[in-house]
């Protein structure tokens, strides 16, 4: 598979399917591991990372969940293929500096994706649609099971698996939900939430993890403790509180039904007549719009919009993903006047010009 | 208050986090969160920040601590107070001292309890003929959630007591 093959299709995890989709976008299951008796990525010298990079080349290009795998080095591929990978949440922020001897596999579609010399030598994670923690982390245990036999993982007794900051050791395991909680923000709850979530040592991020704002209603819930609890009880506890946040969701939508339906048809409406004829629209404003349109679209409120498409603008509209669609490098003005073409094109808006 | 990275400036920038019902409090100047930010090109992310965490608050420590130097990798106590991770596996050896409390304060715990690698797991069994094995981690397990529960007793966190006391029974239920 190249680069260009994943413009082809829409992710795997924003099928929209999968339970609670609609409230649930995806779930995210991570493991860091690290190669036994080679420095950890950040401190190594480049021979080191390069032999690192070929050793877990080898090994991970002949599992069987790699078939028709892509593969990518970082500092090969040109910065808008880095940058589409990152907009496609294949790969982390992180991952995009300092790319010597960085690379990435990423399964056929798109489910698995392992960062090779990112912080820790692998970065193993799974991606699903809805609220999927379960089946990912069954998928992720078996490709670990299987890179575990053919590569020796940094492990100490007492502190389980052995990862480049202390943070992360233990389990070495994150597991991410990634929500959308419209109704809560509008009826003012949010904070409040958040606040809970925190002392349930868990952490709330933005759309794309660590250091980022959580734009459009959109938030990623994950563990923050990965000493001293096994796997299972902390996947557990996560489903537990994303459960809760989604019948509060819920909660908050009958709310606003019942008692402020005016109100509540008159944004979405307004969302969806912008998002259908706008000329001009920048990434954030998408997003908040898009954010209420997804609201009618779950509440019934609009009934001709399919939760899939949305999930398809999200990923469109991002500037490496519009630069590659249109083979053409956008300023950022003209970017917002292709932006709003796409979206037009999806919605089955006013075409004119598209 | 003083910056707990240069301590030098004034703190302005106050973050609490809490853990397992911990609190835990990190006070940074301007400069310091900036230069952080800038270093790591993205946001300022508490993991960020777990270099400023180490010594904090006592300095006293620090001065024995600061010639600590890992044998196999060559980083300093002082890269890793500056870079906020580690060198290579063996770190966690040679920087015990600090660690140790370290990452007690940022998960509460520090003994993994969670899946272990199956090449281990086989040796294990090969060299103990399974049965001896077994007892011993699953005596040393009991102990470890005994404690918890205790803890979580402590805190209040009822729900999490009951899961342990249950998990406890079925352990020692299930003693050869």
């Amino acid at each position: 598979m190249k680069i260009d093959d994943l413009l082809k299709q829409p992710s795997e995890w924003l099928k929209g399917a999968g339970p609670d989709a609609g409230i649930v976008i995806s779930s995210r299951m991570r493991l860091a591991r690290n190669i036994k008796g080679f420095t950890f990525s950040d401190w190594a010298d480049d021979k080191t990372r390069e032999a690192v990079k070929d050793l877990c080349k080898r090994q991970i290009a002949s599992s069987n969940f790699m078939k028709n795998a892509l593969y990518a080095e970082m500092d090969k591929i040109s910065p808008v293929d880095n940058l589409l990978l990152l907009e496609r949440h294949l790969i982390s922020r992180e991952h995009l500096n300092n790319p010597s001897g960085k690379a990435v596999f990423v399964s056929e579609k798109e489910i698995i994706s392992v960062m090779i010399n990112e912080e820790d030598h692998l970065r193993i994670q799974v991606l699903q649609s809805g609220l999927n923690l379960i089946s990912a982390w069954d998928i992720l245990k078996a490709l670990e099971k299987d890179l575990e036999a053919k590569l020796d993982f940094a492990y100490s007794e007492q502190l389980g698996y052995l990862t480049a900051c202390p943070t992360n050791v233990g389990t070495g395991m994150r597991a991410s939900v990634m929500f959308h909680l419209p109704a809560v923000v509008m009826t003012r709850q949010i904070k409040d939430i958040l606040e809970a979530i925190s002392k349930l040592g868990l952490t709330v991020r933005g759309f794309f993890g660590e250091g980022t704002e959580a734009i459009g209603n959109f938030f990623q819930v994950s563990n923050q403790v990965t000493l001293g609890h096994r796997e299972a009880d902390i996947i557990s506890n996560l489903e537990r509180v994303v459960k809760q946040l989604i019948a509060q969701e819920e909660n908050s939508r009958k709310f606003l039904i019942a008692k402020k339906r005016e109100q509540l048809e008159d944004r979405i409406f307004r969302a969806y007549a912008t998002l259908k004829n706008a000329h001009v629209i920048n990434s954030e404003e998408t997003l908040e719009l898009l954010s209420l349109l997804r609201l009618g679209v779950e509440t019934d409120i609009i009934k001709d919009v399919k939760i899939s498409s949305l999930n398809e603008i999200f990923i469109i509209i991002q500037p490496a993903h519009l630069q590659k669609m249109r083979n053409k490098k956008f300023s950022s003005q003209e970017r917002d006047i292709e932006r709003a073409k796409l979206i037009r094109n999806v919605l089955g808006g006013n075409t004119k010009n598209v | 208050m003083l910056c707990d990275i240069c301590h030098k400036n004034e703190a302005m920038i106050h973050i609490t986090e809490i853990v397992n019902d911990e609190a835990r409090e990190l006070h940074v100047c301007q400069q310091c969160a900036d230069a952080e930010s800038m270093h790591m090109n993205q946001g300022f992310g508490i993991a960020d920040l777990v270099s400023g965490m180490v010594g904090f608050p006592g300095e006293a420590r620090e001065a024995k601590e600061k010639d600590l130097k890992c044998p196999t990798c060559g980083m300093a106590y002082s890269d890793f107070r500056k870079l906020g991770r580690l060198g290579c596996s063996e770190c966690y050896e040679a920087f015990k001292s600090v660690l140790i409390p370290l990452l007690k304060n940022i998960h509460g715990s520090i003994h993994h309890t969670g899946k272990e690698p199956e090449k281990m797991v086989a040796s294990f069994e090969k060299e103990y003929t399974g049965k001896k094995i077994n007892v011993v981690t699953k005596e040393v397990k009991i102990a470890e959630l005994r404690e918890k529960l205790q803890r979580a007793v402590q805190t209040e966190q009822y729900e999490e007591a009951a899961v342990l006391r249950d998990r406890i029974k079925e352990l020692e239920k299930n003693k050869i």
